[in-house]
């Protein structure tokens, strides 16, 4: 890769990153995308902070009934952490569906969200878990919802001098069950369309149902419809499809080589179904 | 002294593993990329963003003033190098001037127009951006049936209808056959652009040796002789001036078949700066100036009888040529002609092609080369021929097949297929699927609402190209073999392998020949001043004629072995047998190294015997050879989503005798990849505008290992007799023979909605959409 002149620096700490961060410099995570974009010459940061070294960054742990991760967090590490597996499974099994494992050992799951790829498969989950997302400056910090972080191709709340630090999902409680299924695009791996649904039954009911849709529109999103059409319901199959058909309802799709706004609306509420079907196997 | 002699040990037939492959999974091999010289700089080429556009001027002088920029060069400077050859000629083909930089007009995206060159591939890269093209765009044609109509853009304006050339071939009584058929088929099938895209790009390294009035040109081809004489004559240097090598080669898959403007630009700028040059593609640049494959929309007819022999094929063939001829754009479509009866007898054939010009990269040889677009056509055909007379598909073909008792059989396209019993591998792929009980499953999964296809291909192949007078180039192999004094071997061959592994088969066939250890055996290639002139590594040749040069070398040197031993032995009867001459009286025997030791020390020689243990042939086939095969896929199409999953493959390919089985199945592993690849997977797509919108592999959908099914692979063995191997050729079986049978077997999946024909590649959207208008 040729990319233009750059100026790189390493820093110890994350307070010396975000200081270099708040006088304009661009963070480097996983390098993911960033990197090719500067292949491309279609990016030309002047001096990149390599924040995914950082070990303040680097860690997955449970507090007070939440699991948060730092966002240096590799997909590897989301996907294979024994803590996450067993409390929040959703999440790793959507890391499992990122790239290949190349892109696993390099990327990270605060790089990609920041990123905020209209295609990329974490936001589903994260909409679906309803996660809080740290963003943090030189002298800031703050939490915003999944739902609030996601603004439009490649937009976030992020502000200048803001980086997403850490990711907080919840610990499923006893009765959940949850999926991500996705339709992979053949050549990037990234989804055409990608759906996380996570439901917990109570009483022979769906107490609550969360879905969370990647790579239909601009950004990612609830699908609100379709969770209160199956709340408080018995969860058959034609309740699960009937709530499925309503995900893509009224939404803007994307349309490009790979598949049609009208091809994706379809899947998206083929894959909302086999997401429900998996999740509802899945509740105890 | 009396030697025991042990069971014979031979290599041939032996899965051995390739030896070259150490070396490229420890990441050790050679690439031009690896080259490093002492004052090395770099080139960056300038390239147009239009697909047409005239330049009204360049400004190269914020680029110039860049430190470490130490030259730029445009069109205006390299007008005294000759134009990028084409080395196919037909009757009244146009011709553009291929100039290596463009001068006045651009005709793709992508296409060449400067070249700055600076002491770190850096600022190159900063330096190129930074020159100035003042461009009026013009209209542009990317699609090869919008070029021939009416008032199309012209590609190039001396030639406004486009087209480079018009062909036709027929034999036979075409209209008598149409005339008294029972039934006519007709169907248009595309066979879509593709990008070959080899792990390693394209690269040169060029050093100019001004003392010594030499050229060194390291590039990543497939052919560095012809290269050699090509890029010579381009840079008016004289031939033996210039020395090409290529050394390790990342694949070429026929897109290094080739000499490319940027071949003999840096050859131009090394004699022009006197110091050593490197350009290596990047991956954009590949995708957008590296030839493609395929290109074809083709309109077929057969003709048949109620009994399903068919009697005619017509063909129209519209080419997408791109902008230029490279070096055999214009002559792969005639393969297609060529090969268009397939496996199948009839005699009367009708055949058009239309070159277009379009303002896209130019297409040439790509893995297969024409006679994947003729395989694809005419199984697709007898597919559809036979769901017309609701006859099996197996059944069709076994009826049209060529006789085993009929070879040698001359084609209505006026060739002579050498050797063949076609139908022992469609039965065998049939044999290994349980057929009639797989189409049992499939009545079963039909009546469970599910989209389960069966679908074969046999197909048949021209390789090991080829006589001379078939071939642009001539079409023999070279092969040096040497005894050095020690009793090493080594094997110089006018082939160029990039991974078909000829340093392992090769040195299998002289360890067997002359008895000797296998890792005494070097086999060299790719370097014009170590070997002898050569060919190269295209068309599935290598072993067929280069392994065949190799052969009859070593059967010059068993000779005059011979003649050593029986001096040395003092003796007029011996034998050569386990790398030793054995007196076939006393029993007494010398190894075949103190032989050559004798050989080269030279004390006594044998009769009008000159010293020295070398041996050069030069191999003129006397006709092609025509592998064959059958595959057999079963597919399953999920009905909610269109996608395709590939549940079995099964390839029977028949490439003669089989040197080594392990590379052989590597390559049908290897075609099926990439045939499976054009079926469900890739296509280059441009935009109205001319612009490559899969540019990237992040849309241009290349199989990766996931994406592909499991593959069994089995045999029949017909040796070729044009050969004394016996061998026909493998490597461009698997993608010959892959496309129609996995299209065929998705049709067939669909048949019960009606579905007769899909085009490539077969996307889950497409496959939607047929299911959905069928509901």
């Amino acid at each position: 890769m040729i990319p233009q002149t750059f100026d790189y620096t390493a820093p110890a700490t994350l307070d010396q990153a975000l200081a270099l961060i708040a006088q304009g410099a661009k963070p480097l995570a996983g390098g993911m995308s960033l990197i090719p974009m500067m292949k491309l010459r279609l990016a030309a940061p002047e001096h990149l902070v390599d924040i995914g070294r950082l070990k303040e960054l680097n860690y997955i742990r449970e507090d007070a009934g939440a699991l948060h991760l730092g966002a240096g967090c590799t997909h590897y590490e989301v996907e294979t952490s024994p803590l996450l597996r067993g409390k929040c499974p959703l999440l790793s099994e959507t890391a499992a569906h990122i790239g290949d494992v190349q892109v696993r050992n390099m990327g990270t799951i605060g790089g990609s969200i920041a990123h905020a790829d209209p295609s990329a498969d974490y936001p589903a989950a994260l909409q679906a878990l309803e996660a809080k997302i740290v963003l943090r400056g030189a002298q800031s910090q703050r939490t915003v919802a999944a739902s609030a972080f996601f603004l439009d191709t490649f937009a976030t709340a992020l502000e200048p001098g803001e980086i997403v630090s850490e990711i907080i999902v919840p610990v499923e409680e006893a009765g959940a069950g949850a999926s991500y299924q996705k339709m992979a695009q053949p050549a990037s791996g990234f989804a055409i369309v990608g759906v996380a649904a996570r439901l917990r039954r109570s009483g022979g009911k769906i107490a609550m149902a969360r879905i969370g849709v990647t790579g239909l529109a601009g950004r990612s999103f609830r699908a609100t419809a379709a969770e209160k059409a199956l709340e408080n319901t018995a969860g058959s199959a034609a309740e699960i499809q009937a709530a499925a058909a309503l995900v893509a309802q009224g939404v803007e799709a994307n349309s490009d080589l790979h598949a049609s706004a009208e091809y994706r609306k379809h899947l998206a509420a083929v894959y909302a179904g086999r997401a429900l079907f998996a999740a509802l196997a899945r509740t105890a | 002294m009396a030697t025991t002699i042990t069971r014979p040990k031979t290599l041939i037939g032996k899965a051995i593993r390739r030896r070259e492959d150490p070396r490229l999974i420890t990441g050790t091999a050679t690439y031009v990329e690896d080259i490093k010289m002492p004052g090395m700089h770099y080139a960056v080429v300038v390239r147009s963003p239009h697909a047409a556009a005239k330049i009204r001027s360049i400004d190269t002088s914020k680029a110039a003033a860049r430190p470490g920029v130490v030259a730029i060069f445009t069109g205006q400077d390299v007008s005294k190098v000759g134009p990028v050859p084409c080395g196919a000629s037909l009757p009244g083909l146009r011709v553009p001037n291929h100039t290596i930089l463009a001068t006045d007009r651009v005709y793709y995206a992508g296409h060449p127009v400067a070249v700055v060159v600076a002491t770190d591939r850096y600022i190159a890269a900063d330096a190129a951006d930074d020159v100035e093209v003042d461009w009026e765009v013009l209209k542009a044609v990317a699609d090869p049936l919008k070029a021939l109509e009416p008032g199309a853009p012209a590609v190039h304006p001396q030639w406004p209808d486009n087209k480079a050339f018009d062909f036709h071939q027929e034999h036979g009584d075409i209209d008598k056959a149409f005339a008294e058929a029972d039934v006519i088929v007709k169907q248009r099938i595309l066979s879509q652009r593709l990008i070959p895209t080899p792990m390693e790009t394209r690269g040169v390294v060029a050093e100019w040796r001004a003392a010594d009035r030499a050229l060194n040109l390291y590039s990543s081809t497939q052919i560095p002789h012809l290269l050699r004489s090509m890029v010579a004559q381009m840079l008016g240097l004289e031939e033996n001036r210039l020395r090409v090598v290529a050394p390790e080669v990342g694949g070429g898959f026929g897109c290094k078949l080739n000499v490319y403007a940027e071949e003999a630009l840096m050859g131009f700028v090394a004699m022009k700066i006197n110091k050593p040059v490197k350009w290596i593609e990047t991956r954009r640049e590949n995708y957008l100036t590296t030839i493609h494959g395929r290109g074809h929309v083709d309109d077929y007819e057969l003709s048949a009888k109620r009994d399903g022999t068919i009697t005619g094929i017509k063909l129209r063939i519209i080419q997408d040529l791109g902008a230029y001829h490279q070096l055999l754009t214009p002559a792969i479509p005639t393969l297609s002609v060529l090969m268009m009866p397939g496996l199948y007898k009839t005699q009367n054939i009708f055949a058009d092609i239309v070159g277009v010009f379009t303002n896209c990269v130019p297409t040439d040889a790509y893995r297969g080369a024409g006679r994947p677009e003729a395989t694809h056509g005419i199984e697709r055909m007898v597919d559809i021929l036979a769901a017309e007379l609701k006859m099996d598909p197996a059944e069709i073909r076994l009826k049209n097949f060529v006789q085993p008792n009929e070879f040698p059989f001359p084609t209505a396209t006026g060739l002579i297929y050498d050797s063949g019993d076609y139908a022992a591998p469609l039965k065998k792929a049939l044999d290994i699927a349980e057929y009639e009980k797989l189409r049992r499953e499939q009545s079963e999964s039909r009546k469970q609402g599910r989209l389960m296809g069966i679908g074969m291909s046999a197909y048949g192949e021209i390789c090991a190209f080829g006589p001379s007078p078939a071939t642009p180039a001539g079409g023999w192999e070279s092969a040096t073999v040497k005894i050095e004094p020690s009793g090493k071997v080594t094997v110089l061959t006018g082939t160029s392998p990039h991974g078909q592994g000829e340093e392992t088969t090769f040195a299998q066939i002289a360890a067997d020949e002359l008895g000797v250890d296998i890792d005494d055996v070097l086999v060299v290639h790719g370097d014009t001043a170590l070997v002898q002139y050569g060919i190269g590594t295209f068309g599935s040749r290598a072993t067929a004629v280069g392994g065949t040069a190799v052969y009859f070398a070593l059967q010059d040197l068993k000779a005059k072995i011979k003649k050593f031993g029986a001096m040395l032995l003092n003796s007029d009867d011996v034998t050569l047998a386990n790398g030793q001459c054995i007196d076939n009286k006393t029993g007494a025997s010398k190894s075949v190294q103190e032989i050559a030791a004798a050989s080269y020390r030279a004390m006594q020689l044998p009769p009008n015997t000159e010293p020295g243990m070398v041996s050069t042939h030069f191999w003129e086939p006397p006709n092609f050879t025509f592998p064959f095969g059958a595959h057999l896929v079963v597919t399953e199409v999920d009905r909610d989503t269109g996608a395709v999953k590939v549940v079995r493959y099964i390839a029977v390919d028949d490439c003669g005798n089989i040197l080594n089985p392990l590379i052989v199945t590597g390559q049908v592993h290897g075609g099926v990849a990439q045939g499976i690849g054009q079926a469900l997977y890739e296509q280059a797509v441009y935009d109205e505008a001319g612009q490559l919108i899969t540019g990237e592999l992040m849309d241009y959908a290349v199989p990766k290992a996931h994406m592909l099914p499991w593959i069994e692979s089995d045999h029949t063995v017909t040796p070729t007799p044009v050969n004394p191997l016996g061998v026909k050729g493998v490597g461009e079986a698997g993608t010959i023979g892959c496309s129609p049978a996995v299209v065929n077997s998705v049709v067939d999946a669909l048949s019960p909605l009606g579905v007769k024909h899909i085009d490539m590649p077969m996307t889950p959207e497409k496959i939607w959409k047929l299911i959905r208008s069928a509901q």
